[in-house]
């Protein structure tokens, strides 16, 4: 019952009425007036009460005293429009950051995935433990026998790349996933337009059938509305398009570029040109899978496991003991999100701390405040206000507060929104999902009232314990501040000193992992340096292939570095598979071979697995890369010479750690893969280099000629003062003058690719260094506040004192001490919890210890400089303080 | 207290100012003033109303629905706010009239025994 159905002046006027009455039945009795009026209000009794009890009955006072209070709140705040300004601007701040670091969390880490009943989606993942390898891939035979396992409902490999399309208004180069038919129905996705495959088609090869996303509907085919049942040619092979994705289907990828899926092509992953569906031809991943409804992960997980040791049994040739082959069910969602998580939750954990700091910091300003309306409050309180109507006062004043600053700071968020996305790296997963929707904003309110209570507790509490007599008594001084006050305050700034030397800590180990990354011994040299991508055609029969062979591909290979040698500024040219790319690859441009040594016998699961590039022998001095011992190969190594191989360091350290690896020989293929290569021999170590990794400097790796080994996914690399705008065009002609039908695309210098392989990294270290700059800043004004409080309460001692002959410079230091014991009592507990914070933070640190007592010790000293200068101010102004005015401050 | 009469007056029991009020509205609509000088007159001016504990009555008993109100004019050409009974108001008085007729009973024989 807390909204009033009667107003209280129609009650007044009923009273009023009933008086009216009175008097009149009065004056007929022969009363006058007077008398009448004055015996009818006797009868009646006290007007006010029966109005306050009316009041009461008919609504909730606590309402109305919330209203009171927002009232005069409001009118507190706009009375000192600096203080509001400061305060709402540091809430704005924390809430605005807060709630931008959430919309990310929430569209990452909370939401489902966009598919329906997504707690059914798997990734199913098959590891060998035995050998130390994980996520080896699944075999075709493996696929069936789980999708007939009764356990899961579909199971689907999803493989792709990109792809040539003619047949649209002009040939483009769109990347394409390569699923079985089932892919939709296991989604549970539809088509806007046609049909999608029939999920039960077994076709072992590429059905003839392709959907395409909106996307390229709308942009290369302009929106044809007779777009199904068109021909469209994928590498020379044709295909027909039967149906159109919806604009918001979007494959379950990690990032932007794997989510942008524009066609779709159903195969069986058995027919050419994948190899021949053998057990141990471990070659799709990922897998996905939908858990048959009603069964938990749990017992999905054990039900698989039952028929992976079935499967051991049955075929123990193909699934060695050593190798303990395992399949492992991980919910998609987790593998789409990927490790960011544990980025995410340290910037969530970041921005929560610099949101407390901010409370902390209001909740100081607050205080000083409150101390000097402590006369206000004690006054109040004598004539006869609650303590809880007190405390509810200034808890509503805290709670206006932070609701203005929550409101400005969502406004500021979403003025900037634009800006902001922009700076966050595309390889963030499920960026294009990230919003300003009602759980953000349910966030952002939530975190609004708590910073509201807590910064609006801490006068509030304060409020309820005065002493009345005291305040009373301190005659004419608007500022008493009792000396629990005091302390309170000086426990705060404490607080807020531990609270920004963990942030700064947390931003300290992470600036130092970059600068460690970026001191890194490349062991390449990526000046000057470009790539542009080409790609030869893989038409579905190899027997078309005009490029299938070395022999067959290295005139092409040969006349394009000849002719890419003529453009302007080029001063050195060479070519590679895409996994010769350094850093500027995904994962799925590594090429993971088995690796057979000759002399040692390997099971055909057991097999190490190594990263191989192919390229040209001009590759390694292009990119400066440094050749220990041997020789590399060159022109002469071709397809008539014997195969050779060039090792990095790790390979040699790895293989033959006691042993020349000059010399032996060596060969990687796909188990069943139905072409046969002869044996390599290593000719030459080369100096590790972070091609794959910056982070990683040990990796296993190999290089093949180009000319010996055949590969698709060309990348053509050129050193020299280049024109990176000019380039790309100039180098297309150029190949599509030898080949027509070639598309060229993807240039990047490769700084370009050196800065977005830091760029996640780049990301999270700046909005860490950022919030613990704001939190520096906020412990500064922090002191600030308390010490210069200090000094004025002490003017009077102070001038005292000097007036005693106390020396200036003596007084400057009893300041500045009082200031250094909160800044290091701060340290001190930051410390501890650093400490703590690093250890979490341990996995997106390299090459620096959490402890790391460098870090540790000058970021405590940079804490301690700020707060010194932030107590020198308020401490010179002491100084100079005249004895004469300072003993007549009362 | 407010009033200074010649006689004592006796002080209502709580609870049963609602009772009264009831009971007096059975006769048609009355104002608030009506309904004092009712009641005092009915008791043949025994029972004490302090006019004032009339109103926040009315307003529980509007707000329980067991009376309605609506301003008009008296007698005597004032605006006035008159307070009717409504259908639950009529059933809450014939079981407030009952329980009271128990109770009286139930206290009378009590000191009546005590008497004998």
């Amino acid at each position: 019952m807390w909204r009033r159905t009667r107003k209280a002046s129609d009650f007044g006027a009923e009273i009023e009425a009933h008086i009216a009455l009175e008097t009149e039945r009065l004056q007929e009795q022969g009363f006058s007036y007077e008398d009448a009026r004055s015996a009818a209000r006797l009868t009646f009794g006290n007007v006010t009460r029966v109005q306050e009890r009316f009041y009461e009955a008919s609504r909730w006072p606590e309402w109305d005293h919330f209203w009171q209070d927002g009232r005069y709140a409001a009118r507190m705040l706009r009375k000192s429009p600096g203080f509001t300004a400061i305060a709402v601007l540091t809430i704005a701040l924390g809430i605005g950051a807060a709630t931008a670091i959430f919309s990310v969390v929430d569209a990452t880490l909370l939401h489902p995935l966009p598919y329906p009943h997504p707690e059914q989606l798997v990734s199913v993942i098959d590891d060998l433990p035995g050998v130390g390898a994980q996520d080896v891939g699944m075999s075709v035979p493996e696929w069936h026998d789980f999708a007939r396992s009764g356990i899961f409902e579909y199971v689907s490999p999803l493989g792709g790349g990109d792809v040539n399309l003619t047949g649209s208004s002009q040939p483009t180069r769109i990347l394409f996933a390569a699923v079985p038919p089932n892919y939709f129905a296991l989604l549970g996705a539809e088509p806007e337009l046609g049909r999608s495959f029939n999920p039960e088609d077994a076709t072992p090869g590429f059905t003839l059938e392709v959907l395409i996303s909106d996307r390229l509907w709308k942009g290369a085919f302009a929106s044809d509305p007779r777009i199904l049942g068109k021909n469209i040619r994928l590498d020379n092979d044709l295909y027909q398009i039967i149906g159109v994705m919806p604009a918001g289907f979007h494959d379950p990828g990690r990032t932007a570029a794997e989510r942008s899926t524009e066609l779709w092509l159903a195969t069986g992953f058995a027919g050419p040109p994948a190899p021949d569906p053998l057990r141990a031809s471990h070659f799709l991943a990922p897998v996905i899978a939908r858990i048959k409804p009603g069964l938990t992960m749990v017992e999905a997980q054990s039900g698989l496991d039952a028929l992976v040791a079935s499967l051991q049994n049955e075929f123990p040739e193909d699934y060695p003991l050593q190798s303990a082959w395992r399949v492992r069910l991980v919910p998609l969602k987790q593998t789409v999100v990927g490790d960011v998580r544990q980025s995410l939750i340290m910037l969530l954990g970041a921005v929560g701390l610099v949101l407390l700091i901010g409370c902390v910091n209001v909740a100081n300003l607050l205080l000083a405040r409150a101390s000097a309306r402590g006369r206000e409050m004690a006054v109040r309180q004598a004539l006869g206000a609650e303590r809880s109507r007190l405390v509810w006062q200034l808890l509503s004043e805290g709670l206006l507060l932070s609701l203005l600053g929550g409101i400005v700071g969502i406004a500021i968020l979403f003025c900037a929104k634009e800006f902001l996305l922009r700076i966050v790296p595309d390889s963030l997963p499920r960026l294009n999902e990230v919003s300003i929707s009602w759980p953000v904003l349910l966030f952002a309110l939530l975190a609004t009232v708590i910073a509201g209570v807590i910064f609006g507790l801490a006068p509030a509490w304060h409020a309820g314990r005065v002493d009345l007599n005291y305040m009373l008594k301190q005659e004419g001084r608007g500022s008493t501040g009792s000396g629990e006050q005091a302390r309170t305050r000086r426990v705060l700034v404490v607080t807020e000193f531990a609270l920004s030397l963990v942030l700064m800590i947390a931003a300290g180990l992470l600036l130092r992992s970059f600068a460690d990354l970026l001191q890194v011994q490349l062991g390449f040299n990526p000046q000057n340096v470009l790539a542009v991508r080409t790609w030869l055609p893989i038409p579905n029969d190899p027997a078309t292939d005009i490029y299938r062979t070395p022999a067959q591909a290295a005139p092409f290979l040969r006349e394009v570095l000849r002719r890419g040698r003529t453009l302007p500024g080029v001063e050195e040219i060479a070519m590679g598979d895409s996994a010769a790319l350094p850093l500027g690859h995904g994962r799925e441009d590594l090429n993971r071979y088995p690796l057979l040594m000759e002399g040692r016998e390997a099971p055909s699961n057991g097999a190490p697995l190594v990263d191989a590039s192919i390229v040209t022998p001009g590759y390694f001095h292009l990119l400066g890369m440094t050749l220990l011992r041997g020789r590399l190969f060159g022109e002469a190594d071709d397809e008539k010479a014997p195969a050779v191989v060039v090792i990095n360091e790790t390979f040699a350290r790895t293989y033959w750690p006691n042993e020349n690896p000059v010399g032996q020989r060596i060969k990687i293929r796909m188990p069943g893969d139905r072409t046969t290569f002869a044996w390599n021999t290593v000719v030459g170590v080369l100096a590790d280099s972070r091609t794959e990794s910056l982070t990683d400097p040990s990796v296993p790796e190999m290089y093949m000629s180009l000319y010996q080994r055949p590969a698709k996914d060309l990348a053509i690399f050129m050193r020299g003062r280049l024109d990176a705008a000019a380039i790309p065009v100039e180098l297309r002609e150029q190949v599509q003058a030898v080949n027509p039908e070639l598309p060229v695309f993807g240039a990047q210098t490769l700084h370009e690719a050196l800065a977005g392989s830091l760029a996640a990294r780049r990301f999270s270290m700046e909005i860490v260094g950022l919030f613990a700059l704001t939190a520096l800043l906020l412990a500064g004004m922090g002191i600030y506040g308390v010490i210069s409080y200090l000094v004025s309460e002490r003017t009077h001692e102070i001038g005292i004192r000097l007036a005693l002959g106390a020396q200036r410079h003596r007084i400057l230091q009893m300041i500045l001490r009082q200031g250094l014991g909160l800044a290091i009592a701060g340290a001190a507990i930051g410390l501890v919890g650093a400490l703590i914070v690093a250890h979490l933070m341990a996995g997106v640190l390299y090459g620096v210890r959490p402890a790391d007592p460098v870090t540790f010790g000058v970021v405590a000293l940079l804490l301690i400089a700020v707060a010194l200068l932030a107590c020198y101010i308020p401490a010179r102004r002491a100084i100079r303080v005249d004895p004469l005015v300072a003993l007549r401050h009362e | 207290m407010t009033t200074q009469d010649t006689r004592e007056r006796l002080e209502l029991l709580q609870g049963t100012l609602d009772l009264l009020i009831l009971r007096t509205l059975i006769f048609g609509a009355q104002h608030g003033q009506g309904i004092a000088r009712a009641i005092q007159q009915t008791s043949d001016e025994e029972l004490l109303v302090e006019h004032g504990a009339l109103y926040p009555a009315l307003q529980r008993l509007e707000e329980r629905k067991w009376i309605s109100a609506k301003w008009g004019i008296s007698r005597n050409n004032r605006k006035a706010r008159f307070y009717t009974l409504t259908a639950a108001g009529r059933k809450q008085l014939v079981r407030e009239t009952s329980k009271w007729n128990r109770l009286t009973a139930a206290i009378g024989r009590i000191l009546e025994s005590e008497e004998g």
